[in-house]
């Protein structure tokens, strides 16, 4: 029996374990859409495709799967960049599948066509241009293995309107033969050897890990070596989840707002295990200073991220929890040979000391004089109190500023996968439908997008997904009137020039909420932010809740691009 | 310093436009790159000279090696390599000046490829060295336009060290 190209696309689908597709419409995939009423699959109508890219993403990174994303040609496929780039920078599996104009008109400048291909090489793992029906088969299942094997990282698939209408026998290859990519995913034993080496004879040493930790579920392996050695461990934004956010031996995020433990911890360590991590520069400030007086051990999948940036003593190419699998294997044959946990105990009360005496703080008056109309509530209140009646026990989402900063620093993450965040591209209107995503991919949790003003505007229409899809999605908004961490540079660096940050101008969102069918709180007192945020989550609908809080809060501790990690400014 | 690299690649359509955007992307430098068919159908083989310290060099090998398409990135400048460059100079060729350009395209076993009046066009191949000096030698008679390939290099069969 011959099967269209829809069907074909389709069934490849179901038999790569995908269950739900978020698309968008239109001429090019039409096709499509005609056949998926005839397949197990659910399809969720977003508003924006922008918004399925994102939700697909937010749903790969909630659930460990590959997130997969249906849009038309044109406009519909140029609507995903960002969201591809998105995913690209932060190596999350996604497969995204646009519709192309017929093959006989591509290249014509034929109504709706953009050569997507071309346009997404540089921000996808891979992408295919499928002319030829009896190749859809073998290139959908390249698509998912190259999307979720190695690296992870988006994938995308541009499928003509004719070959989506042919017809072809359907033949779903058994396997995957592609010559020219192997990811290296055991590490060599010569270099795990080494690694153990440096870390055990080490007197200060240090976890710094990444979210490669969090998609390689490398976490139990991490806690493992961490209590057994006594080695504290500090994570990046992306890594936050890997290792309990309230284990002693925590240290916090490390970086430009991360803790002054953690980077004071960075510039005292004698051998730093960098696991899954890239030594971003929003992490490493000035290079010159960064971890001056450590030997480092690099575990990565991926030999480009290997001294990109820094100087690395021992590179561990592999999957991150085979890399520590081998460590953990190493060390337990050695465990007897010292008192490991002991040897590295006066480093460790000397981080719990700078934790003591530096710990993540904000103050609790009303903030700066220059500010008639503040605000009473603090930012940072909110999240913590966030934590405070989730006990870490959901999925927060967040938006990109300081909202996104201060939901890192004020709750703790003690699962992997329970923070979405735009890490690497720094992408305003992500977490909206990221935690619509999340939410599709775990019904009975709870979801929060933590957000600030400027950012929920970006992908606001979301809200009639969540609705129509009876997705409880909660948004808290801590809306401070500005785009705030631009302000906050504004005002450290640029004399207080508040050129276009001030959002004086903003919708009601309460009642915004309503309009779409969700619920709809304010808060402008400090009393409130409790009994009404634990009324809102119990809501079994999607809901806002637009916390006014003092204006011109700063996210700290800081430093400022380029500074050495020292050169924190504190509270 | 100058790098060699022997590229391997699937040869699809867009195979170049991902390797010439890997450079232009990252900010790598691309002196020449060359391309033609191998011995094996659907397999290409990319010349690329490119310069950068260690580092960069490190990072634009282990990035051709993550393309999807990149089969195989040899560096051939760790090991001894034949290098040729195929160049076509257009010369003026005023009557006084012939024969002397003639003589520089003889020392250089190289070929006379098209002639008019006042013009000449030599095809030389060698490696760089020579490629540059017979620009060198016939800049003076006045070089009116130049087409280059961009090298090409293989492997020396004998690794004398
Ligand atoms: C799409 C996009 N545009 C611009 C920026 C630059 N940017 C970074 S943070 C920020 C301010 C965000 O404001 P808001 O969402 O209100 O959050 P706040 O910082 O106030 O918490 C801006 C504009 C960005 N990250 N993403």
């Amino acid at each position: 029996m011959e099967h269209t190209g829809a069907e074909i696309l389709l069934e490849c689908l179901k038999r790569e374990g995908v269950d739900v597709v978020f698309g968008f419409p239109g001429g090019a995939v039409i096709d499509i859409y005609d056949a998926i009423p005839r397949f197990p699959l659910r399809h969720v109508l977003v508003r924006h495709e922008q918004g399925a890219v994102h939700a697909a993403d937010g749903y790969a990174r909630a659930s460990g799967k590959v997130g997969v994303a249906l849009v038309t040609s044109g406009p519909g496929a140029t609507n995903t960049v960002t969201g591809i780039a998105n995913a690209y920078c932060d190596s999350i599996p996604m497969v995204v599948i646009t519709g192309q104009v017929p093959t006989p008109l591509i290249g014509n400048d034929a109504f709706q066509e953009v050569d997507i291909v071309g346009i997404t090489r540089p921000c996808t793992k891979h992408n295919y241009l499928v002319k030829d029906i009896d190749q859809l088969a073998t290139v959908i299942r390249e698509a998912f293995y190259l999307a979720r094997s190695g690296r992870p990282g988006p994938v995308l698939i541009d499928l003509p309107k004719d070959v989506v209408q042919a017809k072809t026998k359907f033949v779903y290859p058994k396997t995957v033969k592609m010559r020219s990519y192997n990811p290296t995913i055991k590490p060599n034993k010569l270099q795990v050897k080494k690694a153990v080496d440096m870390f055990l004879a080490a007197e200060r040493p240090l976890f710094y890990v990444g979210g490669g930790v969090i998609s390689s579920d490398g976490s139990e392996e991490l806690a493992w070596l961490a209590r057994n050695l006594n080695i504290p461990v500090t994570a990046t934004l992306m890594g936050l989840g890997a290792f309990p956010g309230d284990d002693p031996l925590f240290l916090g995020m490390l970086g430009m707002h991360g803790t002054y433990a953690a980077n004071m911890a960075i510039n005292n360590c004698d051998v730093m295990i960098a696991v899954g991590a890239r030594f971003d520069d929003r992490v490493t400030g000035k290079l010159a200073t960064f971890a001056p007086e450590a030997k480092i051990v690099h575990v990565d999948i991926d030999p480009t991220s290997i001294r990109k940036n820094v100087r690395v003593d021992v590179p561990v190419v592999a999957d991150c929890r085979e890399a520590l699998k081998g460590f953990k294997e190493l060390v337990r044959e050695r465990l007897g040979e010292k008192d490991y946990k002991k040897a590295n105990e006066p480093w460790v009360v000397r981080v719990q000391e700078w934790m003591k005496t530096h710990p993540l703080t904000y103050r609790t008056d009303t903030g700066c004089e220059n500010e008639p109309d503040a605000g009473k509530i603090k930012p940072q209140y909110v999240v913590e109190t966030i934590y405070e009646i989730t006990r870490g026990d959901a999925i927060i989402a967040t938006e990109v500023g300081q909202n996104q900063m201060w939901a890192a620093q004020f709750y703790k993450y003690n699962k992997p996968r329970t923070l979405l965040t735009s890490g690497g591209l720094g992408t305003m209107g992500y977490g909206f439908p990221a935690a619509i995503g999340a939410q599709l991919a775990f019904p009975d949790k709870l979801v929060v997008d933590i957000a600030g003003d400027g950012s929920i505007q970006m992908n606001i229409q979301e809200l009639i997904t969540a609705v129509c899809n009876n997705l409880p999605v909660k948004i808290v908004i801590l809306n401070n009137n500005y785009l705030g961490m631009v302000r906050q540079w504004q005002e450290l660096f640029y004399a207080k020039n508040y050129c276009a940050t001030c959002m004086d101008a903003q919708p009601d969102f309460v009642a915004l909420a309503k309009a779409y069918g969700a619920e709809g709180f304010r808060i402008t007192e400090p009393e409130d932010v409790k009994p009404v945020l634990e009324e809102a989550f119990k809501l079994p609908k999607a809901v806002i809740v637009d916390v006014r809080v003092t204006k011109e809060e700063n996210v700290y501790p800081m430093v400022p691009a380029g500074a050495s990690l020292t050169e924190m400014l504190l509270v | 310093m100058r790098h060699v690299l022997s590229v391997l690649v699937e040869n699809e359509p867009g195979v170049l436009s991902r390797v010439s955007g890997l450079f232009s992307g990252r900010g790598f430098n691309i002196e020449s790159l060359n391309v033609g068919p191998t011995l094996e159908e659907g397999v290409s083989l990319m010349t690329i000279t490119t310069t950068g310290d260690d580092q960069i060099i490190e990072q634009i090998i282990k990035q051709l090696r993550k393309l999807v398409t990149v089969i195989k990135v040899v560096d051939l400048t760790e090991m001894q390599a034949v290098e040729r460059e195929m160049m076509l100079i257009k010369v003026n060729a005023e009557d006084s000046n012939r024969a002397e350009i003639l003589r520089t395209v003889d020392i250089f076993r190289c070929k006379v490829v098209d002639v008019s009046q006042n013009e000449m066009t030599i095809e030389v191949t060698g490696n760089q060295g020579k490629l540059c000096a017979i620009l060198n030698l016939l800049s003076r008679f006045g070089i009116k336009e130049i087409a280059r390939t961009g090298t090409v290099a293989l492997k020396r069969s004998m690794q004398l060290d």
